[in-house]
């Protein structure tokens, strides 16, 4: 076998506890299928906290400046106008839409940054090759078991997935580049 | 202890009904929850014909309006807002029950929102784009929209920032972005459940792309969460700013009954209880034809209800203090207006409708059986629906027909394309709410799931601390 390993569970205890098991023997690139996100499998895998929060205060951040900038300079110098007697840099006149431009600007970034960080749209992938991975969306378990780390060998993590209750363990497809 | 014996005690452990009945397989859950998505009905085609007839109604009158001119409408000075903004006021804040459900319940972490906060946020949506017509119908030319927005134009001017009429643009425009986005990334892994269960090729290739290749992958979820989450934290103060911004429009003029610093408060308030009647007018029936009641229970009519109790509290609390500061403040134009005009002018039977209906309705929420009853909360609903239709009607037309001076006071009357237009929007409303329900997962599928995935888990450690206990003594 050269291929990754993809690993199929009943339960959610069984997929959380062959993390367990492989981590234990060393191996970090796993990866798991779920239908729904299950804190125990995330805080298993130890996986690094996502950094879409930093580029979303980035990207409110400048969309708000942008949104305060535009207003001073448009209404305050390009096209200057006296009403009643007002500053011409209003600025508490200025905040609702440079709230609302933060805000806009962050919610891109984050809804944004989920395709980017995700690698989503790809609408094939080798997994999907595999017979009866449709149930990973619907009420089965999934643990894709990487075959390029240093410590991976098929005779060892055969038996731990086992030991774990899988259903059963199927050999992924190459990736068609 | 069997499942059903430990969810009964868990129920009596939190006094209150369970938010999920459903002990049936994640499969079964699925494939029922889907199954409106797959299999259409008579019913539903009798109905999208209807409502489709009724848009072809808005259609027209909108057609009639832009090709004739705005003076179709009964609207004329002084009462130049009339039904175009009331009825921009009414469907906007009917939108905020539903980001309300879908944002500020989710940071409170209220798990009833679970079952209902995908068709209250697309409630939302449908909402936003009907009260967006409004304000652009109104323009008179609503061809010439874009001078709203910012962009370098040869006839070298801005819009002036000053004005409350760009603040709106910007917060409906933004609301409208947000709540797409949120509401599509929300309903990205059901779009892969429904691919993935679809009975034909065709119908998987469609959600396939919709569902743009989720894999549910545990970097997938690591990264959604977070997003969803700063998304709710995001549109938290959006909803609350947006309809500032729309009693901006009102407070920052210097008309008697408008002009008050209590109009933020008291117009967020009215849109969430506005809202939250909304939804109990499609929760109880849907819940109905679809036979959800093990999806949307008990519960989720209580809190419903209690929402609607709350809100409309401080709506009632609001109505007080307006009177209130119209006598406090002296000035004798408010005080005509508020204390005379209002109780007792041509309009005063609208007014005391909806003082009224929103007194009774909401206290009625007090008694539990009719919180507990959804042929009570959707009567109720009907109610509420139509009596904050009415007071976004007093508030804008009592204010203008009789402003400062005797000599321009003039009465209101709408016109027959005044009710068609915002019949058609009930109807375009409806119709694009049935080809959601015929569309789209309607219920949060993967979110329910997780739900019933941490019920159980606490259900089990709740058994075992009752074990424990009773072995202890």
């Amino acid at each position: 076998m050269a291929g990754d390993l993809l690993a199929e569970f009943e339960e959610p205890e069984a997929l959380v506890e062959a993390i367990h098991l492989l981590r234990e023997a060393g191996l970090r690139e796993l990866e798991s299928f779920t239908p729904y996100p299950i804190r125990d499998v995330q805080e298993a895998l130890d996986l690094p906290r996502s950094r879409i929060p930093l580029y979303c205060l980035a990207a409110g951040l400048a969309a708000g400046a942008y949104a305060y900038l535009i207003q001073w300079w448009m209404n305050g110098f390009d096209y200057p106008l006296n009403v009643g007697g007002r500053p011409l840099d209003s600025a508490p006149a200025f905040i609702p839409s440079t709230f609302e431009g933060t805000v806009l600007g962050a919610s891109l970034a984050a809804f944004f940054g989920v395709l980017a960080f995700a690698g989503l749209p790809r609408l094939w992938h080798p997994v999907f090759e595999v017979e009866g991975f449709e149930r990973a969306s619907i009420d089965r378990f999934f643990l894709r078991v990487g075959c390029d780390q240093e410590r991976f060998d098929v005779h060892r993590v055969l038996p731990l997935l086992r030991e774990a209750r899988a259903l059963r363990v199927v050999e992924l497809p190459e990736a068609r580049e | 202890m069997d499942t059903r014996a430990e969810s009964a005690a868990y129920s009596k452990a939190v006094d209150e009904p369970s938010v999920l009945l459903t002990r049936a397989p994640d499969a079964v859950l699925t494939r029922r929850l889907l199954a409106p998505i797959w299999v259409g009905g008579i019913t539903w085609k009798v109905l999208f014909l209807v409502t489709a007839g009724g848009t072809a109604i808005m259609a027209l009158a909108i057609a009639y309006t832009v090709i004739t001119g705005i003076g179709v409408w009964g609207n004329d000075i002084p009462v130049a807002w009339a039904y175009a903004i009331t009825n921009f006021v009414w469907w906007i804040g009917i939108g905020h029950a539903g980001t309300f459900i879908s944002a500020i319940l989710l940071l409170l972490e209220q798990p009833w929102r679970t079952s209902i906060n995908r068709f209250a946020e697309a409630m939302t949506l449908f909402a936003v784009l009907n009260a967006a017509m409004f304000p652009v119908l109104h323009l008179g030319r609503p061809w010439l929209a874009y001078w709203i927005f910012p962009y370098p134009s040869t006839m070298q001017v801005w819009p002036q920032f000053r004005s409350a009429l760009p603040w709106d643009a910007a917060a409906i425009s933004t609301y409208g972005t947000v709540s797409l986005i949120f509401w599509y990334l929300g309903l990205v892994p059901d779009l892969a459940a429904a691919r993935d269960t679809a009975p034909t090729l065709l119908k998987r290739r469609l959600y396939g792309i919709f569902a743009l290749g989720w894999r549910g992958s545990s970097a997938h979820w690591n990264h959604y969460r977070i997003a969803y989450g700063i998304l709710g934290g995001l549109a938290t103060p959006l909803v609350l700013s947006v309809h500032t911004v729309v009693s901006f429009d009102f407070a920052i003029a210097q008309l008697p009954g408008w002009h008050s610093t209590i109009f933020p408060p008291y117009f967020v308030a009215g849109a969430i209880y506005s809202g939250f009647a909304m939804v109990i007018t499609l929760m109880v029936p849907i819940r109905r034809i679809f036979g959800l009641h093990e999806v949307i229970t008990t519960r989720h009519l209580e809190a419903v209800a209690k929402m609607t109790l709350v809100t409309g509290s401080i709506v009632y609390y609001a109505y007080a203090v307006e009177t209130f500061l119209a006598w406090y403040g002296g000035s004798e134009f408010e005080m005509y207006t508020m204390l005379k005009d209002r109780i007792s002018g041509p309009y005063a039977w609208i007014v005391w409708i909806v003082y009224g209906i929103n007194f009774v309705a909401p206290n009625l929420f007090w008694f539990r059986r009719i919180r507990r009853s959804a042929i009570a909360l959707f009567a109720i609903s009907i109610f509420i629906n139509v009596a904050m239709w009415l007071e976004r009607f007093f508030l804008i037309v009592t204010s203008l027909h009789r402003d400062f001076l005797p000599s321009s006071w003039r009465m209101y009357l709408p016109t027959f394309v005044d009710g068609a237009i915002i019949l058609g929007t009930l109807f375009f409303f409806l119709f694009l709410f049935l080809l959601f329900l015929r569309f789209v997962p309607f219920v949060p599928i993967s979110e329910v799931k997780e739900l019933r995935h941490e019920l159980a888990k606490e259900e089990r450690e709740l058994a075992e601390r009752a074990k424990e206990a009773a072995h202890g003594r």
